[in-house]
């Protein structure tokens, strides 16, 4: 069996909708968000690039050579066809990416999975637990609901880091704060000298903001340990198991569920997820080896 | 011709069946014994097949032994399965170059495209191979997710089923409403008859193989013939070797998440990952990028992995299921249980392939009754 | 609108469903609070005579810690109570607390708060009820704080 090119060029989308092809992207601007962690804004290097994407969707990003990897998408949703990740340089092939430059070219797929449930939260208290490198996926989110203010009802965002050098958007923090339509609160696991905020872990937070529990969707992104101990504090305050997600992550290798490496429980993350209503993996949530 | 309608055909002529397919184009692939098995490779002639050999199976055993007739089909499963063709276990993706001497700067990826697109006939398809293919249908070719490879191989296929008239020693296909008798999804399906003289009952299921009946030397099967042929699966499904009962198994796999048989079988598992490889419906692969030395030139390769490896759920800076235990009940539970929310049946066809291939003799059947009266016992207890 | 100390006391979730004769007890130990920025409202191996609730602010729970100076541990922010030392023997205060910002607060007198705790149990029951509820979500949070769980693995 020989094989014959077809040139990538002259379909941008891939040929015969083959959800394995990557899309070339062009860098267009690298920003360091922290020591470890950048935000890459991409243009598609040949229009129209992928598909329009809802918050809390994923990419798979391919640094040439280096591999693939799953990251959320951290921009605006509306910015279409611009797209905004948020990485942090850990692995091999996050490292080749966060060592890109502008002008150097990126290969994409998506979006895959499931959304934030910003519909479901229309008229609805908005509560947003952030924990971690977890605010860049819940970021697409907070664009859609100030995109659309008079939809929601209180919104707030409860963001934990580790240190205050590891906060990421610091100065859009800064700026949505200054908005006064939603409500933001910050906290850190150990704050330097000069740290004025917050000391403590996420959860002690939560009696600070203002929602109604029964009309309240909360939205949860970061480590699974911090996750587990926020829902027990929701349903501490009578936020029902149906009205809080999380976003669960696993090894995700094809984005469409033919792989098998992202399964948890009877989902595949990477098409049922990442985002899950909790009722929905109560049963093995935080269980081990699962 | 009617649909439905059974003919004759004898085994003397069973090469006008291999040449019709050849003459069609099609790329016939069927059983034959290579290295002490009976495996899936290309057949030319009717001489290619097992002619007078069966397999014995057993927990961790596997052996060829001779019959005391001609039989072409008188055997029931070997190591190979259908997914070999229609999955291969390795496949390269794409390639990409390196447009500005191994920087990032730009690159250039170009599908992988087959100039010559194998048109395979499968030769002795049973009747839970072809419910293993309906279900990797199911996986590979959703109408939301669709593996284009997987499409075009899967759609050009002809199927050639051939009903089971025995029932190995580690067959349950009667448990799983798979076998032995095939029920749909073939081109043709062939019934082998020994008593009297050699022959087989052939009935076409499309009208690609109603065209490829029509130019066999055939005549009609007489009433006996077809009570013959229908007696033979009868007596098949009541002699299977192996009995699965999945009343309620599905919720039992759920409720056992904790129970200390798991660390049970772990003792025996050595995480070898036959049964996946054995398995006609497993399909995890993985996807692994390499480039060459230059750093000019990259794949990408898609290869058939299994849940029992620590690598398969591996997410930055560890396994998520590190330990044997994890491994088999993620296997079990997946093919037993989750199967049923994924894809609405059963992951599990019954050919018994991983009892068979488990080099510690695990079997399936046998852990799902002891979860059962682990259970039962539990339950119980005071 | 200025609201009085009993009403302010029982809107609080940390003092719900105490019995009426409780809460204007505990009214009669209370009193408004003002802390300026970087002060100290309580300094480790005091006495610790009070304990408080944050109406608005921010108070750090610091340790000295040789040659790093002040360390906090957690911060407490409003609606937060404040201080339990005063409820266990040899009630000294263990950290610094310190105003992050200016804050205001109710301060409780403990040492007349306890000795009323020895006189009448019920009482005494529910105070330490609820301090060792709050104690016990304090120690979660530490917990998990330990765990450094944003810190992921690194190759």
């Amino acid at each position: 069996m020989t094989a014959h090119a077809i040139e990538l060029a002259a379909n941008p989308r891939a040929p015969a909708g083959n959800p394995m092809l990557p899309v070339p992207y062009r860098v267009e601007r690298v920003r360091r968000e922290t020591y470890d962690t950048f935000t890459l804004e991409m243009v598609p290097a040949q229009a129209p690039g992928l598909a329009a994407f809802l918050p809390g969707q994923f990419n798979m990003l391919y640094a040439f050579g280096a591999g693939e990897v799953p990251i959320s998408i951290s921009g605006d949703p509306n910015d279409c066809p611009i797209l905004l990740h948020t990485i942090r340089a850990v692995g091999a092939v996050t490292k080749a990416l966060c060592a890109l430059k502008r002008g150097d070219m990126i290969g994409l797929r998506g979006p895959f999975g499931s959304g934030w449930p910003v519909k479901q939260a229309v008229d609805q208290d908005v509560v947003i637990l952030a924990g971690g490198i977890g605010l860049a996926p819940l970021r697409p989110a907070l664009y859609h609901l100030l995109h659309d203010r008079r939809k929601y009802r209180r919104i707030s965002l409860l963001y934990g880091a580790r240190t205050p050098e590891d906060i990421l958007y610091l100065r859009e923090l800064e700026r949505w704060r200054g908005q006064f339509d939603l409500e933001i609160d910050v906290t850190v696991d150990r704050g330097g000298a000069g740290w004025r905020g917050n000391v403590g872990v996420v959860t002690t937070l939560l009696p600070r903001a203002t929602f109604d529990p029964a009309g309240t969707i909360a939205m949860l992104c970061g480590p699974e340990v911090m996750m587990r101990f926020c829902v027990l504090d929701l349903r501490k305050c009578g936020v029902p198991p149906q009205r809080i997600f999380v976003s669960v992550e696993r090894n995700m290798q094809c984005g469409t569920g033919f792989c098998g490496h992202c399964q948890y429980g009877p989902a595949f993350i990477c098409k049922d997820g990442p985002v899950f209503s909790f009722d929905r993996v109560e049963p093995i949530f935080g269980k081990a080896e699962v | 011709m009617e649909a439905g309608e059974q003919f004759i055909l004898e085994a003397a002529r069973l090469g006008e069946l291999l040449s019709a397919l050849a003459h069609q184009g099609y790329e016939v692939i069927g059983p034959s014994i290579r290295d002490g098995a009976i495996v899936y490779e290309p057949v030319h002639t009717v001489d290619d097949l097992p002619r007078g050999w069966t397999d014995e199976q057993g927990p961790g055993y596997y052996r060829l032994r001779r019959r005391d007739d001609d039989a072409l089909f008188g055997f029931n499963v070997g190591p190979h399965s259908w997914k070999k063709f229609l999955y291969p276990a390795s496949h390269r993706l794409f390639t990409a170059t390196c447009q500005q001497n191994g920087t990032q700067g730009a690159f250039r990826i170009v599908e992988e495209v087959p100039s010559r697109q194998p048109r395979y006939a499968f030769l002795g398809v049973r009747a839970c191979e072809l419910h293993a293919i309906a279900i990797l249908d199911k996986v590979l070719a959703s109408p939301n997710y669709t593996d284009p490879d997987y499409k075009r191989l899967r759609e050009s296929t002809f199927l050639v089923a051939v009903n089971c008239t025995q029932a190995g020693a580690t067959c349950f296909c009667a448990s799983m409403g798979t076998g032995p008798g095939a029920d749909s999804g073939y081109d043709l399906v062939l019934t082998e008859l020994l008593e009297g003289s050699h022959r087989f009952v052939v009935r076409a299921g499309s009208s690609r193989g109603a065209d490829v009946l029509a130019a066999l030397t055939t005549r009609v099967a007489s009433a006996e013939e077809r009570e013959l042929a229908s007696s033979q699966l009868d007596h098949a499904a009541a002699h299977m070797g192996r009995q699965l009962d999945t009343g309620g198994l599905q919720a039992l796999l759920y409720r056992s998440y904790d129970h200390p048989h798991w660390e049970a079988i772990a003792q025996r598992c050595l995480s070898c990952a036959n049964c996946t490889l054995v398995c006609p419906t497993c399909f995890c692969t993985t996807i692994e990028d390499v480039t060459d030395l230059s750093g000019d030139h990259a794949e990408r390769w898609r290869r058939w992995d299994s849940c029992f490896t620590t690598a398969f759920s591996y997410l930055h800076g560890g396994s998520v299921r590190s330990s044997t235990k994890a491994r088999y009940r993620q296997w079990m539970v997946h093919k037993l249980a989750a199967w049923i929310d994924q894809f609405d049946e059963s992951g599990c066809v019954g050919c018994g392939r991983c009892i068979a291939w488990c080099p510690a003799g695990i079997d399936i059947t046998a852990e799902a009754r002891a979860l059962r009266e682990a259970q039962a016992a539990g339950a119980h207890a005071p | 609108m200025i609201q009085t100390l009993d009403s302010v006391i029982r809107e609080h979730a940390f003092f719900k469903d105490l019995e009426e004769h409780h809460i204007q007890f505990i009214a009669g130990c209370a009193t408004n609070v003002r802390f300026q920025e970087d002060q100290f409202i309580f300094r480790e191996g005091d006495d610790a005579d009070h304990f408080y609730f944050v109406r608005e602010g921010l108070v750090s729970i610091e340790l000295l810690v040789p040659r790093r100076g002040a360390v906090t541990v957690q911060t407490v922010g409003p609606g937060d109570v404040l201080g339990w030392s005063w409820l266990a023997p040899p009630y000294r205060w263990h950290f610094d607390g310190r105003a992050k910002c200016p804050t205001r607060a109710l301060a409780f007198d403990g040492k007349c708060l306890r000795a009323k705790c020895e006189e009448d149990h019920d009482l005494g029951y529910e105070m330490l009820k609820r301090f060792y509820n709050m104690a016990f979500e304090r120690l979660d949070a530490t917990r998990l704080q330990l765990l450094d769980i944003y810190d992921g693995p690194r190759d």
